[in-house]
């Protein structure tokens, strides 16, 4: 009977190869990414000595228990031995070898390298030409580049109807963003780690370098990329629901397109705050606000509070009004305190200068993130006009981006 | 010691029914519960682990994120905890009074008492699941086993829930592990010197007192936590002053030892299997103890290898390296001394023997690749990525789980008096050795091509190493439920009648008893030459 079962399960896996899917993307690593930075460089070296050293140990001792097996085998007739222990200074002196030459493998040819490559990858601040900072949250990047006046954010691009298989997924599926880091090749750029939530972890394989986000701390590590190219990895390090759509994507550049993309980069940035500016100036309709904010709430709210307005039961609240809703004490005082949650338990429309508010500062202590640095005055009064108006709520309120910018101003004042 | 014996002589009867093992205090039904529970707690860790290598089968949602994150927290806590640690517990509580030649426990109701709190603590873990149900709290605990704060301040109520089966698994640990070594300190026959114990004890010892060690701090990292979440302190939050990291260094200061508190009472079981089935005496046994001693002391001082990305100065990345590397060598040790022992022997290959070897072979590659993992700077490719994955199953189902299956076929005669069916047992051994590879060498080439740990959908370059692990993880599953087939049948009472020494080669004072061994044994204590 199990006979039958091990066939079937066998049987099993050939079908499951012949039906494989996406076979037209799988490629077979047996390998590191090729690396391109000094640290990745000696990274591979250590492996494949390493795994070389292992795969000896692990054939010859292997081998000789093979041996054993077959020769020492009661129907070979064979005698069994009464021996304890070494019997001789000889066997006593013999036996001591392997752990001779364990300890010579562990101290000399991986200790002398690993001291080097150690002291190698915490000098991040030598020869460093240039400094990016790093800051991982729930669940995107955050690029900055102090010195170019340059700040931006990095989120997975793979459209969710690659991911619930409502279309066929492409050849970067979950590996793309919308605005990959930007670096220019053969310097030695200082990578500074900070977060603004939960330990995440960034890690390109092609650079061999992964190092935590922290909240509250900073961490930092270095990259010197020798070849142009586009690098993909991804978090390293649980971080919630989203953890596994949070790529991180790095376009490596020549010098001079480097300097070309810090041009245009500055002058978008610009462009952008006079548009913002200009925007807070309009007045939109009801419905323009709805369109626009149920994209602005898809890209940047619907990860918690899900995609129907529901939330999550025990953390991330709902939007719909009337929904029963219950979490940690912290979180229950800061939407009573601000009107959000009635004495039963249930959700409902508070005011609408504390729902910007929600939006722009996020709310200490509880998930919720401040947006005001990641969203325009027109984003936010879009997204906001549209959780009043859906989800079963009519509150009927428009907000414009003059209210947000209002909001902003109230909130800088001392 | 002479009250209890004159206690114990004057009955052999007990009660029966539930009461018999609700109020138990007697070391071979607490034994028993604890094998029985272990047996259980697998096979729920299992489904869990047929899961998760179904969601990965191919790049696509079946479950959503959070359930995902969910079902592989759980499955770490109740193999740990749940599956495999109650399972040494069990097998000290049968095995050691019968190898020391004392009647029974030193302190039988306090044994009664920790095994019972074991159940509640696996309900509180699972319990998550099925109030979700019915629309309480968003599910189980979802963090990863290792719990990383933040997110353990930030995740539902699973977090309180498994908190407070934190603690009542130490409660449980504390109290076995007291038990076991005023056991072992004070109720060995006479002549039984320290250095005449069976290695088994020996590793118990040893395991038992870093239980002891490491289990308080858990439990106050695991208070500062609830207290974080629900009294508003900021141990872990970095804006009230508090260190995100701390909660690394509190929960691997125990992490790490628990590996070897996992290990070690295998460790311990391998020389007295391989020597029985080879026909000849235990190689080493000073070298053995002293490594067991040797790899207890260690294992306390080589946490933070588990941070080396969380950053860390280089003289603590450096000493971190060298000491981890140094815990290679007393392995190393016990490693030449099982093969020292089968050599020139006369062996025969039933199944506790082919599990014995496959243990071997599966923890050899667990410590291997463990030895690349120390490097700190190459650990930064592999921290967090499949290749550890593999890496930790095959040192924890290559170890303690294929050493524990070795030891339940070993002592399966001897407890019940029945002998279990071998051909089903050498199918289960192949089919789980295959079965094991299959899932898990894939995962070393996924680590390395980058892929991360704890994600439920991946890159399609990882597609098709991700279906060969998932299939080999249900040729892997379904394989223990042969396991279960014959012990059920065992206990049915099916199967030839055991003997006394039930293998041609045992040694040891468990052996000259009936099998199976009546209630109340060693009631006079042997005296050992």
């Amino acid at each position: 009977m199990s006979a039958r079962k091990v066939l079937a399960l066998l049987s099993g896996l050939g079908l499951a190869a012949l039906v494989a899917p996406d076979a037209a993307y799988a490629r077979y690593p047996w390998e590191f990414p090729t690396p391109v930075t000094p640290v990745a460089k000696e990274t591979l070296w250590v492996h494949n000595i390493f795994l070389t050293f292992i795969s000896v140990v692990f054939v010859v001792v292997l081998s000789i228990m093979l041996y054993s097996l077959f020769f020492h085998r009661k129907s070979r007739g064979a005698m069994p031995a009464t021996f304890t222990a070494p019997r001789t200074k000889l066997q006593f002196v013999l036996s001591a070898i392997p752990f001779l030459i364990l300890a010579f493998v562990d101290y000399v040819v991986m200790g002398i390298p690993a001291y080097h490559a150690v002291l190698a990858m915490a000098n991040t601040r030598a020869d460093a030409q240039m400094v990016v900072k790093v800051t991982g949250m729930q669940w995107k990047w955050q690029y900055q580049y102090p010195g170019l006046h340059i700040k931006y954010y990095s989120s997975i691009s793979t459209p969710q109807a690659q991911i619930h298989d409502q279309e066929p997924k492409n050849k970067n599926f979950l590996r793309q963003v919308n605005h990959p880091l930007v670096l220019p090749v053969n310097e030695k750029i200082r990578v500074i780690l900070m977060s603004k939530d939960v330990i995440h972890s960034w890690w390109v394989p092609a650079f061999g370098v992964k190092e935590d986000s922290i909240p509250g701390f900073l961490r930092e590590t270095w990259v010197k990329i020798d070849k142009p190219g586009v690098y993909r990895g991804q978090c390293a390090e649980l971080c919630g629901v989203g953890h596994a759509f949070m790529p991180i994507v790095v376009d490596a550049v020549s010098d001079d397109q480097f300097k070309q993309w810090v041009a245009q980069e500055q002058s978008r940035e610009q462009t952008v705050r006079a548009q913002q500016a200009a925007a807070t100036a309009v007045t939109y309709t009801k419905a323009q606000l709805v369109t626009m904010g149920q994209k602005v709430f898809t890209a940047n709210c619907a990860a918690c509070h899900q995609a129907n307005g529901m939330g999550i039961p025990g953390t991330f609240p709902p939007i719909a009004s009337g929904q029963p809703f219950s979490a940690a004490p912290n979180m229950i005082a800061a939407l009573r305190k601000r009107g959000f949650i009635t004495p039963g338990g249930k959700i409902v429309e508070g005011p609408v200068v504390d729902h910007i508010n929600i939006v722009l500062q996020g709310i200490a202590g509880t998930p919720m993130p401040a947006f005001s640095s990641s969203l325009s005055n027109e984003d936010i009064a879009a997204a906001v006009t549209f959780e009043r108006n859906d989800f079963g709520n009519h509150t009927g309120d428009v907000i414009q981006p003059a209210e947000v910018q209002a909001a902003r101003a109230a909130t800088q004042k001392p | 010691m002479n009250a209890a014996h004159a206690h114990d002589a004057h009955h052999d009867e007990h009660p029966s029914g539930m009461t018999r093992w609700l109020f138990t205090t007697n070391h071979k039904d607490i034994g028993r519960l604890y094998i029985g529970f272990s047996i259980i707690m697998f096979l729920v860790g299992g489904i869990l682990a047929m899961l998760i290598r179904t969601e990965l089968l191919k790049p696509q949602l079946l479950f959503s994120p959070e359930l995902y994150n969910q079902i592989i927290t759980v499955h770490g806590l109740v193999m740990v905890f749940a599956a495999v640690m109650p399972a040494t517990t069990g097998l000290a509580n049968y095995l050691i009074p019968m190898m020391i030649g004392a009647p029974d426990m030193a302190l039988p109701r306090l044994n009664n008492w920790g095994f019972w709190l074991l159940p509640p603590a696996a309900v509180l873990l699972v319990m998550p699941f099925i109030l979700m149900l019915f629309g309480i709290g968003n599910g189980a605990i979802d963090t990863g086993w290792t719990m990383y704060a933040p997110l353990s301040v930030q995740g539902g109520l699973g977090v309180d829930f498994a908190i407070f089966a934190v603690y009542l698994m130490g409660a449980s640990s504390l109290l076995s592990s007291i038990n076991i070594i005023v056991t072992i300190f004070n109720m060995r026959a006479p002549g039984m010197t320290m250095m005449k114990m069976p290695i088994f004890v020996w590793s118990w010892l040893i395991t038992a007192f870093l239980l002891i060690a490491v289990f308080p701090p858990l439990v106050a990292g695991v208070t500062m936590l609830l207290a974080d979440r629900h009294f508003g302190t900021h141990f872990f939050n970095a804006a009230g002053g508090g260190d995100p990291v701390l909660w690394e260094h509190l929960f691997w200061f125990f992490g790490h030892p628990e590996v070897y508190i996992l290990l070690l009472p295998t460790t311990g079981i391998m020389p007295h299997i391989l020597s029985t089935f080879s026909r000849k005496p235990v190689y080493g046994y000073k070298a053995q103890v002293y490594s067991f001693w040797a790899i207890g002391v260690l294992s306390v001082v080589v946490w933070a290898h588990h941070m080396f990305t969380s950053g860390m100065p280089v003289a603590a990345q450096l000493y971190f390296m060298y000491a981890t590397m140094a815990i290679s060598i007393p392995v190393a040790i016990l490693f030449f001394c099982w093969f020292a022992t089968i050599w020139q022997g006369s062996m025969t290959f039933e199944t506790p023997m082919l599990f014995a070897l496959g243990y071997i072979v599966l923890f050899g590659v667990g410590g291997l690749t463990g030895l690349i993992l120390s490097d700190a700077v190459a650990d930064q490719q592999y921290h967090n990525s499949y290749f550890l994955v593999a890496h930790f199953h095959y040192a924890l189902f290559g170890g303690p789980v294929m050493g524990i299956i070795a030891a339940t076929y070993y002592y399966l005669p001897k407890i019940t008096g029945r002998m279990y069916n071998e051909t089903l047992g050498k199918w289960h051994f192949w089919q789980t050795l295959i079965g094991f590879n299959l899932t898990f060498i894939p995962q070393f080439f996924l680590g390395i091509a980058g892929m991360p740990r704890r994600i439920p959908d991946y890159a399609l370059q990882f597609a098709h190493l991700n279906m060969l692990s998932s299939v080999g993880a249900y040729i892997l599953g379904s394989a223990q439920l042969l396991l279960v087939y014959n012990l059920i049948q065992v206990m049915r009472g099916v199967g030839k009648k055991a003997t006394t020494q039930v293998w041609e080669g045992a040694q040891g004072l468990e052996f000259t008893l009936p099998s199976p061994p009546p209630y109340h044994t060693f009631e006079t204590q042997p005296v050992i030459q």
